[in-house]
């Protein structure tokens, strides 16, 4: 079984985000797999365990995203190929400059996050599949795959729909799918051994959309602590919702 | 962390171990520490990712790395927020089962070491007796040659991991000369005549069990000796220079952790209308708490690249153990003043560094012992 697994670099999700000249400042953050694509490579790995084949991880971006892909060799995934990222790229540029270069192999499953928990904008995947005229499925929390079909169970906004779809396919990944492997220290150093495939896109697609500001909201949170015994505690709550919040 | 001793594989194994344990030890580290014990699964876990045999050769399923690698473990271990478990993974990996592969025979790296590399076995070192702590050419547990088996009789007490070990790296007396009299032997738990004593109750550390061992007539068989009879205290003495340089790496991550709190603390906590870290006397607090951290790390990492690089620095292991040790300590005091009352309290995390700290300056040789051993370095 051939897997393919699209994956993108995030920042850590506890990292503390800095914007400068309507840029997010990333030189000091610790920047890792983006969470929801960790599921969906741990996923590839679980498929390849149970059905053989091979993982492989792709990614569009910079140098600094062969970190990203040496975790999940790391992890366990066989290649890892780094499409390098064209100048002013949206996510109909990446998706395209996926495509471009998944459609030159012919895969059994696509698996993707759900999401990235950067920008938020659960495009990607969804194009990809659009581009290439793949079936697909979001927000796995289980998957099945056998006899040329998969069976999924999808988050649909709390509820559980259970679909069935024929491969090839591309599915994303919901929280829930799994629970990510730890790299072991041997996967570690045979990862820092294993070459990155390089490809530049030929026929890049210009992005549809502009960003026009970046800027950090402004959270005004304030803490109160309530002490005491419970009853007093139940009767401060309600004296702060009331006199207060405003809210009852 | 920008050190020259480290190159990329460390970062990449520091990140990487950080994770491990800030997502699957921490979070548990108040049950532990309230239960005094951890799952043996942890051990599991960390010897199926590789962590238990970093500096082992492949041949024995380690990953044949360097020493840095283990004291990039040993820092990253301090995170856990228990001293007790990394002190625990310690001795397993860095005090009980080194002996194995310097002293031991084939049949002893098979039998013992591969499965504690695999986390499959845990380790325990036995020196300590009730009579002899400090002065280790004290030890009167006895072994007696018999036909082909070794008859041990005797007791230890203060042993980590001692109720949880599978097997037991055992010092003992085989003749009567103070320092070539001792000999090593490896003592399987369930081998009749052994058994654990109390579990002991301590100050800090409490995830970990220590724990008092009995033998009465112990029968080993001569395959269960490691090294040559009589060398057991060189070897130990070998032994105790990585336990040492580990105990002080642990020393100087653990003081990291106080001064994060104190600074997070000296931050948020308002008197007099200000920050307390807006105090000249807090501030300058924090700035001599991290010189002295880094003080000692340079110490320890110069140490470290000596030993990595074939040296046997005796004076300069047990300077890196003393310094760091005592300024570990008086950093978690500190630490532990600057949160006031709160740091007196159970629930502020300062007051286990303070505690757990506490052992540094008596485990693996104290203080005195330390100046001791400087003093005949210099020729006193
Ligand atoms: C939590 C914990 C875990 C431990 N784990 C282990 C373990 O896994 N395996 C193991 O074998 N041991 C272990 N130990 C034992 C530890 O190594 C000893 O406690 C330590 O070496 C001191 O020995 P002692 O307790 O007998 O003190 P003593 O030797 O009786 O010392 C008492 C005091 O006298 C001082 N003193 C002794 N001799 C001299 C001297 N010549 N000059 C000046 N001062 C001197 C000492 O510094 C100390 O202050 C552990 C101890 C603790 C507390």
């Amino acid at each position: 079984m051939e897997i393919l697994v699209l994956l993108k670099q995030t920042f850590d999700t506890e990292a503390k985000i800095t914007v400068k000249d309507g840029h997010v400042v990333d030189d000091d953050v610790t920047l890792v797999i983006n969470p929801y694509d960790e599921y969906a490579v741990e996923e590839a790995l679980k498929l390849r365990e149970a059905q053989g084949g091979a993982v492989t991880v792709v990614s569009v971006g910079t140098d600094r995203v062969e970190e990203a892909l040496r975790r999940a060799l790391a992890m366990g995934a066989d290649e890892a190929v780094l499409v390098e990222a064209p100048a002013g790229a949206d996510e109909l540029t990446v998706a395209h400059a996926l495509a471009e270069w998944a459609s030159a192999k012919q895969w059994d499953i696509v698996l993707a996050g759900n999401v990235s928990v950067d920008s938020g904008a659960g495009q990607v995947a969804l194009r990809f599949a659009e581009v290439l005229g793949l079936p697909h499925v979001a927000a796995a929390l289980k998957l099945e795959v056998g006899d040329g079909k998969a069976v999924v169970h999808r988050d649909a906004e709390g509820d559980t729909e259970v679909l069935e779809v024929t491969l090839p396919t591309l599915v994303t990944a919901q929280q829930g799918l799994n629970e990510p492997r730890y790299p072991s220290v041997p996967g570690i150093m045979k990862a820092k051994r294993k070459t990155i495939a390089r490809v530049t896109p030929a026929a890049p697609v210009a992005a549809a959309t502009v960003v026009q500001s970046v800027f950090q909201a402004q959270q005004n949170r304030r803490n109160t602590m309530i002490k005491g015994s419970p009853a007093e505690q139940a009767q401060q709550l309600v004296q702060l919702l009331r006199g207060e919040a405003k809210v009852v | 962390m920008g050190h020259f001793i480290f190159n990329d594989t460390h970062d990449t194994l520091r990140a990487e171990i950080r994770r491990y344990v800030e997502r699957e030890l921490a979070p548990h580290a108040n049950e532990w520490e309230e239960a005094e014990y951890f799952p043996d699964s942890v051990f599991w876990e960390m010897g199926r990712l590789g962590y238990l045999g970093l500096r082992y050769p492949e041949e024995y399923g380690g990953s044949g790395l360097d020493y840095y690698s283990a004291i990039v473990l040993a820092e990253e271990m301090t995170r856990a927020q228990s001293g007790g478990v990394g002190m625990a993974v310690a001795v397993h990996a860095e005090m009980a089962t080194p002996p194995i592969l310097k002293f031991g025979t084939e049949e002893q790296k098979r039998r013992y070491l591969v499965p504690a590399v695999k986390g499959k076995k845990i380790a325990a070192l036995a020196i300590t007796e009730p009579g002899a702590g400090s002065d280790v050419s004290g030890i009167r547990t006895r072994a007696v040659q018999d036909g082909g088996d070794w008859v041990i009789n005797g007791s230890k007490i203060y042993i980590t991991n001692g109720v949880r070990a599978d097997f037991y790296l055992v010092v003992t007396r085989t003749g009567d000369d103070q320092w070539g009299g001792l000999t090593l032997f490896l003592v399987e738990k369930e081998t009749p005549g052994f058994t654990v004593g109390r579990k002991l109750k301590k100050v800090g550390m409490h995830a970990s069990d220590t724990a008092e061992l009995f033998f009465e007539n112990v029968r080993v068989p001569d395959a269960n000796r490691v090294g040559d009879v009589g060398q057991g205290f060189y070897n130990i003495m070998w032994e105790l220079q990585g336990e040492r340089l580990i105990g002080a790496a642990t020393a100087v991550a653990g003081a990291e952790r106080a001064l994060e709190m104190a600074m997070k603390y000296a931050g948020e906590r308002e008197a007099f209308g200000r920050p307390i870290g807006r105090f000249q006397v807090i501030r300058h607090k924090l700035a001599q708490m991290a010189t002295e951290i880094e003080a000692a790390r340079a110490l320890v990492y110069t140490c470290a690249w000596r030993w990595q690089n074939g040296e046997y620095p005796v004076k300069e292991i047990s300077m890196a153990k003393l310094f760091a040790s005592e300024m570990a300590c008086r950093v978690a005091d500190e630490a532990l003043q600057i949160h006031g009352g709160a740091g007196y309290m159970l629930e502020y995390p300062v007051q286990r560094v303070w505690r757990d700290s506490r052992l540094l300056r008596i485990g693996a040789g104290t203080d005195e012992i330390m100046r001791e051993v400087i003093a005949k370095q210099m020729g006193f």
